[in-house]
């Protein structure tokens, strides 16, 4: 019997290389993939970095402790604040100031604060890179209410720069205790609104579930972490794992997943700004009274040594690692940002599917180009 | 029909008769162009107001009235623009494409019945001519593609041929739908057959489901979210029109919301009785049609601008699952029931 | 059966987001009342910032147009990205006859500030702080170098020298 020839075997395909980036919609800053497509089938990705390196870490050998907070803000935007207490809470575990109960109530409410403003922004922006325009609108709406008790506060929406070694630069504003309580109402009304209008939607269900799968074996070994770690069932938060300021003493759930998917990260998220919620709630009401600020010395020289310090990002596990000589700037400093480990999974988790899976998995790990690439 | 043969009438006191004849068909042409440019630009503007209010925002208010003349201010920019192009481009296609794509738009406007007088053109295969004309514009989205020499404008471009031929076939089968309950393809035949009650209640539950599957095409065939893979902003830039500027990124982006007026019109005519006022109030004035005939299209452009800013984009097998799978199945079992209905004479 | 199932669970999530999104136009359209735009230009004079905000740093002048800088240069070693260049003299003070620095120009580039905060906290005399200010758009980079001591401007009196 003559052999049977298909058409589609006689036509020569080939494999391709698409530049994605460092000018891309999606890629949210300048991040550049060099994508090897098959038609529109991923067959690998090479993320390029370096578009917006700064050297902090270098600049940082510098600058001497208390010039150093300023920098991690630069870090990973959205979690300015965690940065900052990172290295606050390092330079203080080193030197052994011992801080105040309000102290580490305000940092813990404003890190969780950072954290549904992170959250928010990165729902709006998932379903900005999934199509639906207005979800990022919507999300803007909503921060921007944490983002006005950032600025009455601290002082600035972004970079907020708040916590110094010993404390935090400024005494809670008047006003603080009473725009948290207005956020939460006003927030509890919205999130389910978040999941009527894109978890629930059916399109957007069929994009993100069973999409860039990762188990959680592999998550381990690729070094996810917060979130996107957390969606394939790997327990990384370092907020229970090793609490530091007022974790310790709120009730809260470390959010799981075990789907590994892109929903199951999305879940986690949403869940999450619950979780941050009922955090804020249980210390709204009682911040203890006492010094907002320790006072310090005008050098600080860390005695010599390695310290770590690691804390729970917006992203996950952001650990500042610094090896001191004795004098009043670090010999050596690392920082170990979160998006950098979780970019590693990007390839395992898109290859074999489509460009549009990969838009879809970009996002779902939340990137901020300028944590990964410092 | 458009009584406008006075034109060539006054004209041909003055010159021969056969110069005045060209003479008016270019003065209608005129005047044609000038109110669809008018309306794509009023198109944009309500796009983007509309989108403002879906999303916490104004929109445009800044220029004009209610920000009524942003759009002609972006027209004017757009047209003193440089023109660039890729340098490995094929020239000739990649300036040929856009033209594909504005022209047929402008076609398949000829036409449309906006009232009892006003048509220009009444073929008596209205309908055909319609989707026949506007499938002719996948070839300039297809030829963008292919001639900008980038590959995101090819994979767009390669997106196109496969939805805009997928989803054609729906529409093709709704308008066979109602052309089983009309018996005519003609516009103003089917806008005068509705005198009594409009397709969509006449038609109930078949025309019903042809007008949801209806706008669903028609979605996808306008290229508009939750269908505008071709553009497909976070994964391919600009898609097939990445590398137009200028004038030519104009015609792409008049083209779309023509498109979509005309599918509005399309689904205006066949379902909701076109011109028509409800309960035959304005019937008897004439140009009252315009009216009416606006204004519905304006709530069927509305419906598609509500999907654009809610729905997330679906991805190209999804697209294509939802057409093979869903909406061809259900149109054809549409149709045979729409026969049943009209054979066993249950319409109303 | 889910085949029929799956269409309607989906379109009923559609329309539920359609809800949402046509809720919010309606409102907009009649009332405004969830319309977060701010109109920027037009409302500049009613827009006021908070009392924190970091817009840029200022020297504080009293009615005198006197400041309470020494030129200790404090805020000149503490700034990490060499913000501040503060210019002085040493003068004989009149009654005491002893020399005594004095400012003659604070110069801050805005270009290159990172709003640390950490001059304003060094500064031991409470000469300089923030000001809200945010409109610093502008065409010349070097119209960003400001100087704060304003013109003419002369030391407070009673201000101590430190060390
Ligand atoms: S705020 Fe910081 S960066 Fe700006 S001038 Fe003062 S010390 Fe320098
Ligand atoms: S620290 Fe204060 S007093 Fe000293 S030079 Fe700077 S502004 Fe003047």
């Amino acid at each position: 019997m003559e052999q049977q020839t298909f058409l589609a075997d006689k036509i020569r395909t080939q494999e391709y290389f698409l530049n994605m980036g460092p000018q891309h919609p999606a890629t949210h800053g300048v991040m550049r993939m060099v994508l090897k497509l098959d038609g529109e089938i991923i067959r690998n990705i090479d993320p390029v970095l370096g578009y917006i390196h700064r050297s902090i870490e270098k600049m940082c050998e510098h600058d001497n402790y208390k010039q150093i907070i300023h920098l991690t803000d630069r870090l990973d935007y959205l979690s300015a604040h965690m940065n900052n207490e990172a290295v606050a809470l390092l330079v203080e575990k080193a030197s052994g100031i011992e801080v105040s109960d309000r102290i580490k109530v305000i940092r813990t409410m404003m890190s969780e604060l950072t954290r549904i403003a992170s959250h928010t922004l990165w729902w709006g922006v998932m379903g900005m890179d999934t199509g639906a325009l207005t979800t990022f609108m919507y999300a803007f709406r909503d921060r921007e209410l944490i983002n006005d008790i950032m600025e009455e506060t601290c002082g600035a929406r972004l970079t907020m720069n708040y916590s110094v070694i010993g404390g935090v630069r400024y005494d809670l504003h008047e006003n603080f205790v009473k725009r948290v309580k207005d956020f939460i109402v006003h927030f509890k009304k919205k999130l389910p609104e978040y999941d009527r209008l894109l978890s629930d939607n059916v399109i957007f269900r069929k994009r993100t579930e069973g999409i860039g799968y990762i188990t959680k074996e592999e998550a381990i070994a690729f070094g996810l972490n917060g979130p996107t770690g957390r969606a394939s069932g790997f327990a990384c938060d370092i907020r229970k794992l090793k609490p530091y300021s007022a974790y310790d003493r709120v009730e809260f759930q470390e959010v799981m997943a075990t789907e590994g998917d892109a929903f199951a990260r999305y879940k986690v998220r949403i869940l999450e700004m619950w979780e941050s919620l009922r955090i804020l709630e249980q210390l709204v009401d009682q911040i203890p009274e006492g010094e907002h600020r320790v006072k310090t010395k005008a050098v600080i020289k860390l005695p010599v040594g390695e310290y770590l310090q690691r804390v729970e990002t917006a992203r996950g596990d952001f650990g500042v690692y610094v090896i001191s000589d004795g004098g009043s700037s670090p010999y050596r400093l690392k920082f170990r940002s979160p998006g950098f480990a979780n970019l590693h999974g990007l390839n395992k988790m898109s290859i074999g599917y489509k460009i549009a899976d990969l838009i879809v998995n970009f996002s779902t790990i939340d990137v901020v180009v300028p944590d990964m690439d410092r | 029909m458009m009584n406008l043969t006075i034109i060539s009438e006054w004209l041909s006191h003055y010159i021969a008769a056969e110069v005045a004849f060209y003479a008016e068909l270019i003065v209608i042409a005129v005047i044609y162009l000038s109110v669809f440019a008018l309306l794509g630009l009023f198109l944009v503007w309500l796009e983007r107001r509309v989108a403002g209010f879906f999303q916490l925002r104004l929109g445009p208010n800044r220029v004009g009235p209610m920000g009524l003349f942003q759009t002609l201010a972006d027209a004017l920019k757009l047209v003193s623009k440089e023109l660039t192009g890729t340098s490995k481009a094929d020239k000739f296609l990649y300036k040929l494409a856009p033209y594909f794509v504005i022209i047929t738009a402008l076609m398949a406007i000829a036409v449309l019945p906006f009232s009892g007088e006003l048509q220009a053109f009444d073929v008596n295969i209205g309908l055909f001519f319609i989707s026949s004309v506007s499938s002719i514009s996948v070839i300039g989205i297809f030829l963008a593609g292919w001639a900008s020499n980038n590959k995101y404008s090819l994979i767009g471009g390669m997106r196109t041929g496969i939805q805009m031929i997928s989803y054609e076939l729906s529409v093709g089968m709704v308008v066979v739908t109602m052309a089983t309950l009309a018996g005519t393809l003609q516009l103003s035949e089917l806008v005068a057959l509705q005198k009594d009650g409009w397709f969509i209640f006449t038609g109930h539950v078949p025309a019903f489901i042809a007008f949801a599957i209806f706008i669903i095409a028609g979605t996808a065939e306008s290229n508009r979210t939750p269908f505008d893979l071709v553009e497909a902003e976070s994964e391919l830039g600009a898609g097939y029109h990445t590398e137009y500027s200028g004038m030519n990124f104009a015609y792409y982006f008049l083209a779309e919301f023509v498109n979509m007026f005309i599918i509005s019109a399309v689904a205006v005519v066949i379902f909701f009785g076109g011109w028509l006022s409800p309960f035959g109030i304005t019937d008897n004035i004439p140009y009252v049609g315009v009216f009416w005939f606006l204004f519905k299209t304006m709530a069927v452009v509305f419906l598609m601008m509500w999907f654009r800013w809610t729905f997330p984009r679906l991805r190209i097998d999804q697209l294509l699952t939802l057409e093979w799978k869903y909406l061809i199945p259900i149109n054809m079992v549409n149709i045979v029931l729409m026969a049943l209905l009209v054979w066993l004479g249950l319409t109303f | 059966m889910s085949y029929i199932g799956d269409i309607i669970n989906g379109s009923k999530t559609l329309l539920t987001g359609m809800s949402i999104t046509g809720n919010y136009f309606f409102k907009n359209l009649f009332t405004r009342k969830d319309v977060i735009t701010q109109l920027y230009p037009d409302n500049m004079n009613e827009l006021k910032m908070f009392d924190r905000f970091k817009g840029e740093v200022i020297m504080f002048h009293d009615e005198n147009n006197q400041h309470k800088c020494d030129a200790c240069t404090n805020c000149e070693i503490i700034c990490p990205n060499g913000s501040i260049e503060i210019v002085w003299e040493r003068v004989a003070d009149p009654e005491t006859g002893k020399n005594k620095k004095v400012l003659l120009n604070h110069i801050y580039h805005l270009e290159m500030c990172t709003m640390c905060g950490l001059c304003i906290e060094v500064c031991p005399a409470d000469a300089i702080g923030w000001g809200q200010d945010f409109h610093h758009v502008t065409r010349d980079r070097a119209d960003l170098t400001k100087v704060l001591n304003k013109p003419g401007s002369s030391i407070m009196p009673g201000v101590k020298e430190k060390k």
